[in-house]
């Protein structure tokens, strides 16, 4: 097998998360491609928590419903996996916490090896080495990587660990042969990096010139606000927890006022509030980027899971009509990228720019070469002031100068209330006219930047898949090898480009593919376009599609 | 430059009001500390007294009702060498926007914030605000407010506020005297002005205020407790400094490690992004 699936699961607070991180490493690092996620309950202890790793001779992206290995880290791990175990699952774990499900079993006493070693503390490095040793990671990278994840404890910890590591390496190999795992190393991959969703939008976000990030704390839009927290003394950045998410909006929009790059990471619940300051961005012509992670609503949801079913938010959000753009990264490449052109775009068009991510993509990883950041330029667009500076100049493509105060002779004013070119308040129902029209006249103007959607799969396609956001990785791996399938994926969702519509007519089927229950997407394409999309194949019971389940539901309705 | 160049003229605010006497004090007030307009921002939220920025000729950003706080503090944060204010009636910073008050005072940025408090919502025509009196009726609170009073001064020296005023506008020497100590001081500094709506309060008038208070006199601002006592008085409401802490170290030089150059001169630092992604090798 040349593509194996490990699934670890048990309590929360049994540090399934040390085992993922240190372990998909000691596989990066022996040359194997690696992919995880996770899904995980609304708790700090206890419940159920799974995470899968892929392990692959190729890259690998999305997540399978296929358990190769599974590993119960405590007792009823395996009950809530009943339906992902078949005959060929190896469950590898503890006796009692090895369930009566079917598959392969492989009984290993971590702890009795942990204690041997010296304290049952270290059973999750055995396990680490088990499967390390099943697989056929290298010894070093094992060292390399136990060293760097318990330095900060001392070296008799580091070396304990080690040892148990090695004992469970050992025994993983016994069986290896037995099991036949046969994932070819690629040295090159040693190379690469491993970073997430969250960690995309982060670097993304500096690599944009972001300078100013204020949020409330929200799963699972957090970890942005973490890592970027993580780094801003390297960067510069002024990082607040504000006391409430329209504390936080207002601030980056006061940022940018002032010329600074602010970024306001949130989910749903939270961006409800900041819809208040959205609309106050429309008005006042302020840039603005977002980045909202999506959770399953309505209200609080299901906090940990997935879903794509914010769109509608994100593209109504806010009274009145003002122009916005939303991004919907597919991978993380796209969360790079998406979120430094997310600052440039706001600077220059004076628009709020959305992130649409969402718990899967936010809370997934896997490597990938790094980015190309000679490219990337951080394009700022203020100008300096005259003396006789006018902040909503009425010209041709709707983009007055933006200015900030303290930079040349003018002064900034800038109001909520309807104003004339001066920013003054007016009730002047001309004026009111001309400046509806003079924003809008950007939404038009920024039209030209609109990313058109990739088509990914058979050029002659019969059936045509039209998707957004995060399902990308799965679709494509789910329709590789299929003919007459293509795969539609917009990492723009709004403006929508004009292409579309060729694409969608050259199809004898079109099917649209979306995390949401209603299809969002779809009506938003035929709002647009006119163009009916009848087939959908939607999930929204928290978790992301698996490849597999694609696979099935997609043959059906070819 | 002139602080009355560039404003809008129409000015919306009902003859008498009290607005007008705080203009005068705000734009002496610059004036005499002699600082460029230019460097000046007000902020402020929505209300007759939100309209406060239309009539300066100093940088504006006339927000959100209840959110100049946070625009503020993020403006001073973006640029320190800009003088701001944010300024606003007692419903805005208050009420919609009582739980920045409560923040902003936490985070002590260096910005002055005036609240026009006259003790009722002007621009939605007299409902009670969150400083109007007890048994004050208006046409929501038909018979007449139930409520405490909100005690702005007790909560921000509660809070170690580090400059906290009040003063009336019937005398705008003082007011304008307190402003210029407001602008002078390093950190939060609050600055409530009694201010009488000659249109829906005719409860609190300038006649009423003029009865109700006084001057505080050999008051030591530095001593807190002393200054709490002072802010509970409500038989006459004492005006003046009530107090002052001058050891507090501001948002903007914590968050930001002193440095002061505004933000929009900061450039990405590409070879430490390029470590930074190059260190999650492992
Ligand atoms: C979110 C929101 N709620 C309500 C309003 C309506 N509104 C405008 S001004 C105001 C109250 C103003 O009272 P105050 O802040 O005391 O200022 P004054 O007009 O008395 O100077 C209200 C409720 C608004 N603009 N926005
Ligand atoms: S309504 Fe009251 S506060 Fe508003 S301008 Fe008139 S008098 Fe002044």
């Amino acid at each position: 097998m040349k593509d194996v699936s490990i699934v670890l699961s048990g309590e929360a607070g049994q540090g399934i998360q040390t085992v993922e991180h240190v372990l998909t490493r000691i596989l990066k690092n022996s040359g194997f491609h690696v992919f995880a996620t996770k899904e995980y309950m609304s708790r700090v202890r206890g419940g159920n928590n799974t995470t899968e790793i892929r392990v692959s001779s190729e890259r690998v992206r999305a997540f399978v419903d296929r358990i190769d290995i599974l590993v119960p880290l405590g007792k009823g791990a395996t009950e809530r996996l009943k339906k992902r175990i078949t005959e060929k699952t190896l469950i590898v774990g503890e006796g009692e916490f090895i369930g009566e499900e079917k598959g392969e079993k492989i009984v290993v006493p971590f702890l009795e090896i942990a204690k041997q070693v010296g304290n049952r503390i270290y059973a999750n490095s055995v396990a680490i080495g088990f499967l390390s040793g099943l697989l056929g990671a290298e010894r070093s990278a094992i060292e390399e990587q136990i060293t760097r994840q318990f330095r900060e404890k001392g070296e008799n910890v580091v070396r304990d660990n080690i040892r148990a590591a090695m004992e469970g390496y050992r025994r993983g190999q016994e069986f290896s042969e037995k099991v036949g795992f046969d994932v070819e190393k690629d040295p090159s991959i040693k190379d690469e990096v491993l970073l997430n969703g969250a960690e995309a939008v982060g670097l993304g976000a500096i690599a944009g010139g972001c300078n100013f990030v204020s949020s409330y704390p929200m799963s699972p839009s957090t970890s942005v606000l973490v890592f970027l927290a993580l780094h801003k003394n390297d960067f510069g950045i002024v990082v607040e927890q504000a006391e409430d998410e329209i504390s936080a909006m207002n601030m980056i929009v006061g940022a940018w006022y002032a010329g600074a790059r602010g970024l306001v990471t949130t989910s749903g619940g939270g961006f409800a509030l900041m819809e208040e300051a959205l609309s106050l961005a429309g008005m006042i012509e302020s840039p603005a980027v977002i980045h909202l992670a999506q959770r399953p609503g309505p209200a609080t949801g299901l906090p940990t899971r997935t879903e794509q079913a914010d769109l509608n938010l994100a593209l109504y959000a806010g009274h009145g009509e003002f122009p916005r753009v939303i991004y919907a990264p597919g991978n993380i490449e796209e969360a790079f990228y998406l979120t430094q052109r997310a600052f440039n775009m706001a600077d220059r068009y004076q628009v709020p720019v959305f992130i649409l991510t969402d718990q899967y993509l936010v809370d997934s990883f896997y490597n990938l070469p790094g980015f190309n950041l000679n490219e990337l330029k951080v394009e700022k667009y203020t100008v300096k002031t005259s003396k006789d500076y006018i902040r909503y100049a009425i010209n041709e493509d709707g983009i007055s100068p933006r200015g900030v105060p303290g930079y040349g002779e003018g002064l900034v004013r800038v109001d909520s209330d309807e104003h004339d070119e001066f920013g003054h308040i007016t009730e002047d129902f001309d004026i009111r006219v001309r400046m509806v029209d003079k924003r809008l006249r950007k939404g038009e103007t920024l039209k030209k930047d609109t990313i058109k959607p990739k088509l990914i799969g058979d050029e002659n396609y019969r059936v045509l898949l039209v998707a957004w956001g995060s399902t990308l990785e799965p679709i494509k791996e789910a329709i590789e090898g299929m003919s007459g399938v293509a795969l539609l994926h917009f990492s723009q969702v709004w403006p929508i480009d004009d292409s579309v519509v060729e694409h969608l007519e050259r199809a004898e089927k079109v099917v649209a593919i979306e995390g949401n229950a209603t299809g969002q997407f779809a009506n938003l394409i035929r709002q647009v376009t006119g163009f009916h999309i009848k087939d959908r194949i939607l999930k929204y019971s928290g978790l992301q599609f698996s490849v597999e389940e694609l696979k099935k539901k997609i043959l059906e309705v070819m | 430059m002139r602080l009355d160049e560039y404003i809008s003229k129409d000015i919306a605010w009902c003859p008498g009001c009290g607005n007008f006497g705080i203009r005068t004090a705000l734009m002496k007030a610059l004036e005499e500390l002699n600082v460029d307009p230019r460097k000046v921002v007000i902020v402020s939220g929505i209300g007759q007294a939100a309209k406060m920025p239309q009539y300066v000729g100093v940088h504006m950003f006339n927000g959100l009702h209840g959110r100049a706080l946070p625009v503020a503090t993020a403006i001073k944060t973006a640029n320190p060498n800009l003088l701001v204010i944010a300024e606003s009636g007692d419903g805005c910073m208050y009420g919609e926007g009582g739980n920045h008050f409560i923040h902003t005072i936490r985070r002590n940025p260096d910005i002055v914030n005036i609240v026009h408090d006259n003790q009722v919502y002007g621009l939605t025509k007299g409902q009670a605000s969150p400083t109007s009196l007890k048994g004050f009726r208006t046409p929501v609170q038909v018979d007449g407010v139930i409520l405490e009073p909100f005690n702005p001064i007790a909560v921000a020296i509660a809070l170690d506020a580090s400059f906290v005023a009040r003063t009336f506008i019937g005398d705008v020497e003082f007011t304008k005297e307190i402003l210029k100590e407001a602008m002078k001081h390093k950190g939060y500094a609050l600055v409530d002005i009694l201010q009488p709506c000659v249109t829906f309060n005719k409860l609190n008038t300038y006649e009423w205020y003029r009865e109700n208070t006084y001057y505080l006199k050999d008051h030591d601002p530095t001593d807190r407790e002393l200054a709490f006592k002072r802010a509970i008085e409500t038989e006459k409401l004492p005006l003046g400094i009530f107090y002052i802490n001058k050891n507090k170290e501001t948002f903007e030089e914590l968050s930001r490690k002193g440095d002061k150059t505004p933000l929009y001169e900061y450039k990405v630092n590409f070879e430490k992004l390029k470590e930074l992604i190059e260190s999650k090798k492992s």
